[in-house]
């Protein structure tokens, strides 16, 4: 496993994380990206995933994760008992999230978040053009399969932050291929932000 | 996965030690643990894994017995090339105090008068149990282990090492197991400890050497081991399939649900101490790790955790091993915990093998990495 095989909104991710901090990532998947952040950074990870396959993936890596879902699974843990608490590509499936995305700033010193950006401009083409529901690459599903049950641009997440008193303290917005600088909340797929309390 | 290779003949030990202080304050002297070793332990010691055996279990966790056709209890588990690797791991595996297969129980002969315990035996704690397994370990010259496993009262015992000896262990894997039992395990347990009460043989715990409690006994087995399969395990293995047409006899076993409870109850109490039932029955019950005993908080401790629950176990359903994950997190303590999809009820830590292996396989190479005893 190496760093290229990270999507580029793992890469990102990957780059902001400092060395040897403590890092918990909510809905970790296989655990490609907590694996490479242990080797190469020396974080000491620990994951929360629902899938029983992917536990058994993130077991054979070597990693730590808790077989649970995000809703109920940071209650426990002690006030910034992480310096990231990562939350990416599954904000948008996520029942209480305001619940969630507080219990991630307390526990976590940092939050990194990141997700599809809704206002996409061919999201905005097809809605506006076509008259259907978007399916783009950061948002593949058809209205009957999607488990997103939130769609938000980016706009709309700046937008809580500040409604919520959150502290934005970067945020990164990303193309296909590369990141995106110009007119992000038309021109970016997905936006990744590093928040706190 | 089949899995050709086994560890052949293995063989029960015996460690004899001078005297056991109890959580109660009594003595139990002297004191003998029966116990098997597979595979070699290291130069440096290091890689020995204690494993512990549930309720009704013995130290023959492995391997054949001379002249046996079934092998030891987590044999699937346990051998070379298997979750717990004999080609690595050296496995060690103790029958509790006050059980009846070679440790010291009710059924043992009390040094003071020659006769067998019976209910002179004193109480014993899940505490205790592991206490004489540290002697072991101390005679064994084994400082610290890599891992203690084991599932149901054997996770109890896992859990209970971690409380009396973080420092000499490395690693725990808890399965299917609670930090208390709930009300209504002690319910069941109680009807199990009443059947074999109310059965006249009992005669206060004074039946060696004459008719033993068989009866009570075997309905204690029976209940018990309903709560060991799920609503689903038993649809799937018996249906409401009938045993044979031709009837002698109004309350004859018709179902083969009812056949096999009896079977199970019958073969059981050839193998089983009626007190022994009682003893280590109320043993579990007794057994209270929650809240801020498990791991007190002024207590640094430093154990690796792999936590092991089943969806359709009923018995010792995944909330509580969510519950120890909770302490866990709180504590911040390294841990892994996994929800298997199993419909085998609470046996399933004996029958879901394959998942099993992957997940103590890989935890122990992980945890193996870097350690030094």
């Amino acid at each position: 496993m190496k760093l290229d095989s990270l999507r580029l909104d793992e890469k990102i991710i990957y780059n902001i994380i400092e060395p040897n901090s403590k890092v918990l990532d909510l809905g970790c998947g296989d655990g490609e990206l907590l694996y490479l952040l242990t080797d190469g950074k020396k974080v000491k990870a620990q994951g929360i995933e629902l899938s029983e396959e992917a536990i058994y993936k993130c077991v054979e890596k070597g990693l730590s994760v808790f077989h649970t879902d995000i809703d109920s699974g940071l209650s426990e843990y002690p006030n910034a008992a992480f310096d990231y608490v990562i939350l990416n590509q599954s904000m948008q499936e996520v029942k209480k999230i305001e619940y969630v995305l507080e219990e991630a700033l307390r526990v976590g010193k940092k939050v990194i978040v990141g997700f599809p950006n809704f206002a996409y401009i061919r999201a905005r083409l097809q809605l506006f053009f076509g008259g259907k529901s978007p399916v783009t690459k950061s948002l593949p599903h058809y209205w009957y399969d999607t488990p997103n049950i939130r769609f938000l641009s980016a706009s709309d997440f700046k937008d809580y932050c500040n409604r919520k008193g959150v502290k934005i303290l970067a945020a990164r917005y990303l193309g296909k291929r590369k990141e995106i600088f110009f007119w992000p909340n038309l021109f970016a797929s997905s936006a990744i932000f590093i928040i706190t309390k | 996965m089949t899995k050709e290779k086994t560890l052949g003949i293995t063989k029960t030990e015996y460690f004899k030690f001078d005297e056991l202080k109890l959580e109660s304050g009594l003595v139990l002297a002297p004191v003998t643990l029966a116990y098997e070793t597979y595979g070699r332990l290291n130069e440096d010691k290091s890689n020995a894994v204690l494993v512990e055996h549930a309720f009704s279990g013995d130290a023959h966790a492995a391997g054949f017995h001379e002249g046996d056709k079934d092998p030891g209890w987590w044999d699937s588990l346990i051998g070379p090339g298997k979750g717990i690797d004999t080609d690595k791991y050296f496995v060690i595996c103790a029958n509790v105090i006050s059980g009846c297969k070679g440790s010291t129980g009710p059924s043992s002969v009390n040094p003071k008068t020659g006769q067998p315990f019976g209910l002179d035996f004193p109480i014993v704690t899940i505490a205790d149990i592991v206490k004489a397994q540290k002697y072991l370990i101390d005679y064994l010259g084994i400082k610290k282990l890599l891992c203690v496993t084991g599932g149901s009262m054997g996770g109890m015992q896992v859990l209970q090492w971690v409380t009396s000896y973080p420092k000499h262990i490395h690693s725990a894997i808890p399965i299917a197991t609670a930090l208390k039992h709930s009300p209504q395990q002690i319910a069941f347990d109680e009807v199990g400890r009443q059947a074999v009460m109310a059965d006249p043989s009992w005669n206060e715990g004074n039946y060696y050497g004459k008719q033993k409690p068989e009866r009570g006994l075997a309905v204690a087995r029976m209940i018990g081991h309903i709560t060991y399969m799920s609503d689903k395990s038993m649809e799937e293995k018996f249906g409401r399939k009938l045993k044979d047409k031709d009837q002698q006899f109004k309350f004859t076993a018709d179902f083969e649900v009812e056949g096999y409870l009896r079977h199970r109850g019958d073969s059981f109490v050839k193998r089983f101490d009626a007190n022994s039932y009682l003893y280590i029955t109320k043993a579990m019950d007794r057994f209270d790790l929650s809240g801020d005993k498990f791991i007190p908080k002024d207590k640094h401790v430093d154990v690796k955790f792999l936590v092991i629950a089943f969806k359709s176990d009923w018995l010792y359903p995944a909330y509580q091993s969510q519950d120890i994950v909770r302490l866990l997190k709180a504590r911040g303590l390294d841990a892994t915990y996994c929800e298997v999809n199993s419909t085998y009820g609470h046996d399933a830590f004996l029958l879901e093998i394959d998942e099993q292996t992957h997940l103590i396989k890989h935890f122990l190479t992980r945890v193996s990495k870097n350690y030094e005893a």
